[in-house]
């Protein structure tokens, strides 16, 4: 297939890919901290490039009822947000994912405040990562393309209808002009297909209720549902990156890995930091050091047996984390880690790296695989260090 | 593993066009089988307070997305900036490092001023041949013009090319002839000793 090469941010990249999906509705708070995606997004409608409906309300709360209220009614709706934007919209970014309603976000990670930060972390959906959403992390421009056209196929799937977000690095790569391969707009949305909706407010011949009052009757029965469907998104997420293959030449796993066969040492990593990466790991790879590189990006569900079987009998593994937990065992990719790992005896061992946009340079890659080095020869691991931080 | 790649330091002033010009030439170099990276380094954003932006062109994609530590290019849109310690323009420089100034004066001026002997200095009136030529002090698209004589990442025509590809659209005819002719001029006028 004829894919258009093109360098675009991130942001850019995500807003023509909600665009392919032809949505009927977006809504979006209009004010920072909102993203150039939705200005590129409201470009579109005005230009009459897009028909999708906008709704513009006074903050992400509203953004994420109005969403809400629209897949209700059975459309294909989307948001984007970042930071204290996604905060504000918590109470209904459950909602959303308890009424089962496949809405997408354009999720651009960066730090949440204080102090005042405008940089990338992953702390904004990291706190979120409980509330029922599928989430997906981007590590370029065209990851971040990709799982904007994915998202759609695995979140409006008939077994799984659950929201979905797009999650890319906030600067490093939604401000971040990158070269990608775009589809063409007929085989973008024969890919996604059209909405089909699972129920619909608007059918008066087949009333249903939507979010009503739900006691200790049944409350726990319909979490019962929600974690039922939650349990068919990995299969979902496997059919969906195969056919995406087949059509592009990109595959998709829940995770990349990387030089991963023979490595007796890996790095666990989100985003965009894998690509930095993965250019110190050649340079150690050509000195002999088997090191490689497992990157996650299927977060929700954590596809435990996945990665506890790509990390089984290696020497050491290093978990970077662009997040902290307060007063929790290290980051969030890490604690799902050593709960997946329970058991087995792989040294393992976390970094809280890049908080607030701090750079993730290629020195910080030589010391942790420095690092690795020490623990795979013996050397006890420091069980979870501050990497990059001024002293 | 990495091919050859240039990284390119911007240093300018809000409202130059220099987030601009450090995306356009990234996406620029695509038609000629290379890749691009382009990225302004964010901060307040202020006309008129120093900012710097970053290219990376390479031969295979490019995958780090770290800031540039030790430029290859410096390019400077605002001589100014060259007085003020914090802008940084000599950070992270060696003597394999080319600067390309936007100024009046000579090459060995500036090499003293910034005290960086033995480093390779261009420098071209990037603000004047925009004033004549565009009407508008706004030295971006010149200095671009004026780094395709020290590298050869691309040509003059395939920069022009680009220009009205993807600025035709956004910009009037005379605004992105004015460019071409600006481009040309400082393609030519480029100061080297």
């Amino acid at each position: 297939m004829e894919q258009k090469l093109v360098a675009l941010s991130g942001n850019e990249a995500v807003a023509y890919a909600f665009k392919q999906a032809k949505p009927h509705v977006a809504a979006a708070f209009p004010i920072t901290p909102q993203t150039e995606m939705m200005h590129k997004y409201a470009e579109f409608v005005a230009n009459g490039e897009s028909t999708t409906e906008m709704i513009l309300v006074e903050s992400e709360h509203s953004a994420m009822s109005a969403a809400v209220g629209s897949a209700a009614a059975g459309a294909r709706t989307f948001t984007a947000t970042s930071s204290a934007g996604f905060a504000l919209m918590w109470e209904v970014v459950y909602i959303a994912a308890s009424l089962r309603l496949p809405i997408c976000m354009g999720m651009v990670n960066r730090a949440l405040s204080g102090n005042i930060n405008i940089h990338c972390d992953h702390s904004d959906s990291m706190g979120g990562r409980d509330a029922g959403w599928i989430h997906l992390f981007s590590e370029n421009a065209q990851e971040a393309y990709d799982n904007g056209i994915m998202a759609w196929r695995i979140a409006e799937h008939m077994d799984v209808r659950l929201p979905a977000m797009v999650n890319y690095d906030g600067f490093i790569i939604s401000h971040t002009a990158d070269a990608l391969k775009m589809l063409p707009d007929d085989a973008a949305y024969d890919f996604i297909g059209k909405y089909k909706h699972a129920y619909t407010l608007l059918d008066p011949e087949n009333p249903i209720t939507v979010g009503p009052l739900d006691l200790t009757d049944y409350y726990f029965e319909h979490k019962a549902s929600q974690l039922a469907a939650y349990d068919k998104v990995p299969g979902v997420v496997q059919k969906v990156s195969e056919e995406f293959g087949a059509m592009t030449g990109r595959t998709y796993d829940f995770c990349e890995e990387y030089k991963m066969d023979d490595a007796e040492m890996v790095m666990v990593i989100l985003g965009s930091s894998a690509g930095t990466a993965k250019d110190v790991i050649d340079e150690y790879r050509e000195k002999g050091v088997k090191v490689g590189l497992l990157k996650i990006r299927m977060f929700r569900p954590f596809p435990v047996e996945y990665i506890a079987g790509k990390l089984a009998g290696r020497k050491a593994v290093a978990i970077l984390d662009r997040s902290a937990v307060f007063g929790g065992q290290g980051g969030p990719v890490f604690i799902e880690i050593r709960s997946a790992m329970y058991g087995q005896q792989v040294p393992l061992f976390n970094y809280i790296y890049g908080l607030g946009g701090r750079d993730f340079d290629l020195h910080q890659v030589e010391t942790v695989i420095n690092d690795l080095q020490k623990v795979a020869a013996g050397e006890e691991p420091k069980q979870i260090s501050l990497l990059g931080i001024r002293s | 593993m990495a091919g050859q790649m240039v990284e390119i330091r911007w240093h300018a002033r809000g409202g130059q066009g220099a987030k601009t010009a450090a995306m356009f030439l990234a996406e620029s170099v695509l038609d000629k089988g290379k890749f691009g990276q382009g990225f302004p380094e964010y901060g307040p954003e202020r006309r008129g307070a120093p900012m710097r932006g970053y290219t990376r062109i390479s031969d295979t994609p490019v995958r780090r997305h770290c800031m540039i530590e030790h430029p290859g290019i410096v390019i400077v849109l605002d001589p100014s900036l060259l007085d003020s310690p914090a802008a940084g323009v000599t950070a992270g420089t060696g003597k394999d490092t080319v600067f390309l100034v936007n100024t009046t004066e000579t090459p060995a001026f500036i090499r003293k001023k910034l005290g960086v002997d033995g480093a390779t200095v261009h420098t071209v009136d990037a603000t004047g041949i925009a004033l004549d030529a565009i009407g508008r002090p706004i030295p971006n698209m010149p200095m671009i013009g004026a780094l395709l004589a020290v590298n050869d990442m691309m040509t003059v025509d395939d920069l022009n090319a680009s220009l009205v590809k993807q600025l035709g659209s956004k910009f009037s005819q005379k605004v992105i002839e004015g460019n071409v002719a600006a481009v040309e001029r400082a393609n030519k006028e480029l100061v080297s000793e």
